[in-house]
């Protein structure tokens, strides 16, 4: 019997950046008006990462005009064209619910030190 | 009535070309074998009995079942099933049926054994409100009166009571087929379906709908 993997392997973006909760990220968004289709930008801090497969969902929230805004993809989804991570941040927990709370200078995220990654990258390279 | 047997593989979801992302369950249909054709001239009813092709042993399969798979020339099976048919159809044992048989966008009805529950009280079983958990009222969970008193000195049938919930036959009606893999024999049906991931469950043709 096909596993629901193997299935699901099909739906699957192979072309997305690796990024994770803290992270702000740029996204081209397509949207449809009428029968004409227009890309949008939504970009703000990935605050959640879930699922797995298909099933695989991340919100992104941003602060515009003073109100917070947020917004759920599904990882997988052909609604977004492209993802562009602008900046890596150093957060130490999985879903930042807390940012709701806070506002302007206490809700920035520090930048992240690719140090160790980096070096991960270039070993799997030189092999 | 066209209709076949499959494996519920599980729950999952699928983008179509727009971007909207539907809820399917992915089924193994088939490749199944028509084991026997019952007529009504012999079985009083117009019928094909159909199995899922699946590895079992024979040693594992009783001396009459072996006889009635060496009968249609098939190798032995787990499951089951039959589908009505009209007195016309040609389908003979042998015959082969894949997910194929069905086109996308058809809608189909899904019978199968829902998941058991066990033994359960009134409240999950039948939804009553139960009584108040605080203030002392002694009266939480239980069922309360179940009939009348000296008249009529019985309890009517069907009052409802705990008991087994669940595992019992559920046909799920009118899925549509979102997408067919006829190389893995995969029917992608919108919706959920009876029973636990690897059930065996009948997909036929929708009474209605």
């Amino acid at each position: 019997m096909h596993t629901l993997q193997e299935v699901e392997k099909e739906y699957l973006r192979t072309d997305l950046p690796d990024f994770r909760a803290g992270d702000t990220v740029r996204l081209h968004v397509k949207v449809a008006e009428g029968d004409k289709e227009r890309i949008q930008i939504f970009q703000g801090v990935v605050i959640r990462r879930r699922g797995s497969g298909t099933r695989a969902s991340f919100a992104v929230r941003k602060v515009s005009a003073g109100v917070g805004v947020e917004r759920v993809f599904p990882l997988h989804s052909p609604v977004i064209g492209k993802i562009e991570v602008v900046r890596r941040g150093r957060v130490r927990r999985a879903k930042l619910f807390y940012l709701r709370g806070l506002r302007g200078k206490a809700a920035r995220i520090e930048e992240r030190r690719e140090d160790r990654p980096v070096q991960k990258k270039a070993r799997t390279t030189s092999d | 009535m066209k209709g076949i047997l499959g494996r519920k593989i599980g729950m999952t979801q699928i983008f179509l070309a727009d971007g909207e992302s539907v809820p399917v369950t992915v089924v193994q249909a088939g490749p199944c074998l028509v084991v026997q054709r019952k007529t009504t001239g012999r079985d009083g009813y117009e019928a094909i009995q159909v199995g899922l092709v699946e590895d079992r042993p024979p040693r594992k399969v009783s001396q009459p079942m072996r006889g009635h798979y060496q009968a249609a020339e098939v190798a032995p099976m787990r499951r089951l099933v039959e589908f009505k048919v009209a007195a016309d159809d040609e389908m003979k044992p042998g015959d082969q049926l894949t997910a194929s048989i069905f086109e996308v966008d058809e809608y189909v009805d899904v019978v199968g054994r829902g998941k058991g529950k066990g033994f359960q009280g009134v409240m999950r079983r039948h939804g009553f409100g139960g009584g108040r958990a605080t203030h002392g009222s002694m009266f939480h969970r239980a069922p309360g009166s179940i009939g009348q008193a000296s008249d009529p000195s019985r309890v009517f049938p069907g009052v409802r009571m705990p008991g087994q919930m669940g595992a019992k036959r559920i046909t799920a009606k009118n899925l549509r087929v979102v997408k067919i893999d006829e190389e893995n024999n995969l029917l992608f049906l919108k919706g959920s379906v009876p029973g636990p991931n690897s059930a065996y469950i009948a997909i036929q043709t929708a009474k209605r709908g």
